[in-house]
């Protein structure tokens, strides 16, 4: 069995090795031998959430103080890459979502109470968070959602629908985004609120069915005069979009860290299958062009994660790197598409059978390019700071 | 109950096809280092004897564990910490400069000096694969010993155990040995399976995970702060040449393809004429 990992940083103090060295074990003593299982169920079962609760890995960045463990964004880069190298990446989705992508709203931006309510149950896995942004008719201009949220006495009432929501159809805590000022500019009037499942009005209309990720639920969801009470707003009224930016800085940094895991992962399976698939009289590896090519692109996913590493570093050390991570989100997921089809390729009809890890792989690495802000748009992010 | 459980680290094995050989030594500058397998057994067979299955936060006793390296093994030390163990020491030493037998001897200096109720350790490391020291560390302190530990089960009263069950597996059978403390016992693989392990604290029935326990995030970040402290060989061992010489290493013979045959009828004439097994 070939492995085939990325160089540390040398910057990574030791505790980070040591935990990404607990992650690992867990990916392969926990979830590979388990993932199938999960495609097939399309979700993460409870009790894996609930034992990487007891490892600490749910809420390494929240507050201390509320049962996290008050970490910088090398964990979430080091927590994303390992969960990725399971190959699994609904399993990864689902984690990082909950970890980094919602619940990690309240961690930032909530008050005490909502901390204190929501942020342990959430960090123990017993609880579960979605993050809800994308509209039927607004994904990648979240400025022009439609969903809105009307003050009245001291409730909230929601009205609208979300789509495309991962841990939407079992999660339990969602971080919804509203239209809170219909007469302001449009990113202007956008507000965030803890929606509890089981709120009378708010209710999971589709599990949607995805061409990967299969491991993770995706939901659709309505609300309909959906009441909450107003302490359930998340940050300042009108200041939503530019939580929903912050974020998704996370979420593009963890983004260049799957592409990382994803990447080295299917060049390991395929050094593995070249190695021992024999054509023309010589094992596939024996060609020049096939390992070559191999060479090629661990070299461009090693570039590429080399970036991600570096921004996480410069985020740690509090300098601004919205370009950088822009460039991630746009680099990193495309390297990606290659690192995979080429794997694809270079496992011939065996690679697009269902149960070769590969087949999945290039199913579930599609959807980043797409997620969490597509390329064209991350692209735009770069020229504007150009 | 106190425990002192020896520590290696070994090139992984996994690359060992990187090993280089260079003169009458093992190069291993750029080699990836990982816990002997067996030693991390050890490590959780201690956590497991002083503590209670259902709460393993509270250590009831101590765990100390050592190692002999370079400062980079102090890497190796810090998971074990992290894990659950209370003290690390290391002695500074390099690989080339030991050998089972010193090993042993500076070990019996520490036992002397930490006065563990039990040696717990590996029962070979899987580098060199010479499953010596915890025999010689017996001998050399003239102390009970059970090795190849498959399960053990502490007796006494809570804080002052007395001995411990030891069963190994032999060929068509297990054997059940007590030994009482202090005493060095060596494990084997089984010792991590769910009920291999039972201390006086833990209930009867209790199932632990199967293997080695997953340090949190919070027990890494608190092993930085345990207490590391380093021994230097000279001070444990007066006599520091080794009894082992390594006079050359050369790889085992690259294996020869097998043959497909048509039938039994062939295969049993092979196995008598060619194999000569039958
Ligand atoms: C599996 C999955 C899980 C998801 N999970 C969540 C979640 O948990 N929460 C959530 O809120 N959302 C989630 N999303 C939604 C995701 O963030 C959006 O799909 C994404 O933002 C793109 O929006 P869209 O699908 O509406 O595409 P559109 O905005 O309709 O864009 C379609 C395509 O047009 C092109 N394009 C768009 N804008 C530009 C431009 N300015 N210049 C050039 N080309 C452009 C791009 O190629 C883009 O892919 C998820 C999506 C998927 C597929």
């Amino acid at each position: 069995m070939t492995e085939f990992v990325f160089k540390e940083p040398s910057f990574l103090p030791e505790e980070m090795l040591m935990l990404r060295a607990q992650v690992r074990r867990f990916v392969e003593t926990v979830v590979i031998p388990q993932g199938d299982a999960w495609e097939v169920d399309g979700f993460v079962p409870r009790a894996i959430f609930k034992q990487m609760g007891e490892m600490g890995i749910l809420g390494m960045r929240h507050p201390e103080a509320h049962g996290g463990g008050g970490l910088g964004p090398m964990c979430s880069v080091i927590l994303a890459e390992e969960l990725s190298r399971s190959s699994y990446g609904g399993f990864a989705s689902s984690t990082l979502v909950h970890t980094d992508m919602s619940i990690s709203h309240i961690a930032k931006r909530g008050t005490d109470a909502q901390k204190k309510k929501y942020l342990p149950p959430a960090i123990r896995g017993e609880k579960i968070g979605a993050v809800c942004v994308t509209e039927p008719g607004a994904g990648s201009d979240v400025a022009a959602i439609a969903t809105r949220a009307t003050r009245d006495g001291d409730s909230y009432v929601l009205d609208g629908a979300k789509t495309f929501i991962t841990n939407g159809v079992y999660g339990d805590i969602y971080i919804v985004a509203a239209r809170t000022d219909a007469k302001a500019k449009a990113s202007r009037g956008i507000s965030l609120f803890i929606v509890e499942k089981g709120t009378p009005g708010f209710s999971v209309t589709r599990k949607l069915e995805k061409h990967g990720w299969r491991s993770s639920d995706t939901a659709e969801l309505y609300f309909e005069d959906a009441r909450i009470p107003a302490e359930n707003l998340l940050g300042e009224e009108n200041a939503g979009f530019y939580g929903i930016m912050d974020t998704f800085q996370d979420e593009r940094l963890q983004i260049g860290a799957m592409s990382a895991g994803q990447c080295s992962k299917a060049i390991e399976l395929t050094v593995d299958y070249v190695k021992t698939r024999k054509a023309f009289g010589e094992t596939l590896w024996e060609k020049q062009a096939v390992r070559q090519k191999l060479a090629s692109l661990a070299a461009k996913a090693a570039a590429a994660r080399a970036l991600t590493y570096e921004a996480a570093q410069i985020l740690a050390e509090g300098r601004e790197c919205i370009r950088e991570v822009s460039m991630i989100k746009a680099h990193c997921a495309e390297v990606l598409q290659e690192v995979v089809h080429g794997c694809l390729q270079l496992h011939g009809g065996t690679g697009y059978m269902i149960g070769t890890p590969i087949e999945r792989m290039v199913r579930d690495a599609r959807v980043l390019t797409i997620g969490g802000g597509a390329t064209e748009v991350m692209l735009e992010e770069v020229a504007k700071r150009m | 109950m106190k425990i002192l459980v020896p520590l290696k680290r070994v090139a992984d094995p996994d690359n060992a096809n990187k090993v280089k050989v260079a003169g009458t030594k093992l190069e291993t500058t750029g080699l990836e280092w990982k816990p002997n397998p067996f030693d991390e057994y050890a490590v959780e067979t201690a956590l497991r004897l002083t503590e209670n299955g259902a709460a393993t936060k509270q250590r009831q006793g101590e765990v100390v564990v050592v190692s002999f390296g370079p400062k980079e093994v102090e890497a190796t030390l810090r998971a074990a910490l992290a894990t659950g163990a209370d003290r690390a020491i290391r002695v500074d030493v390099t690989d080339d400069k030991l050998d089972g037998d010193l090993v042993a001897r500076a070990l019996k200096a520490i036992v002397e000096k930490e006065k563990p109720d039990l040696v717990l350790c590996g029962k070979q490391a899987v580098d060199g694969d010479s499953n010596q020291v915890g025999q010689l560390i017996a001998e050399y302190l003239g102390w009970p010993q059970a090795t190849f530990a498959g399960s053990i089960k502490s007796e006494g009263a809570p804080g002052k155990e007395t001995a411990l069950v030891v069963h190994r597996e032999v060929d068509g059978g297990t054997i059940n040995l007590k030994v009482t403390l202090p005493a060095v016992v060596s494990v084997d693989l089984r010792i991590v399976a769910p009920t291999s392990v039972k201390s006086v604290y833990t209930a009867d029935g209790f199932k632990y995970p199967d293997g080695v326990r997953f340090a949190a995030l919070m027990a890494i970040m608190a092993a930085k702060k345990k207490p590391l402290v380093e021994e230097k060989i000279e001070t444990l061992a007066a006599d520091t040449a080794l009894k082992i010489e390594y006079l050359g290493f050369e790889l085992p013979a690259a294996r020869k393809a097998g043959v497909k045959v048509k039938d039994v009828a062939e295969l049993v004439t092979r196995l008598k004429s060619e194999a000569k097994v039958l």
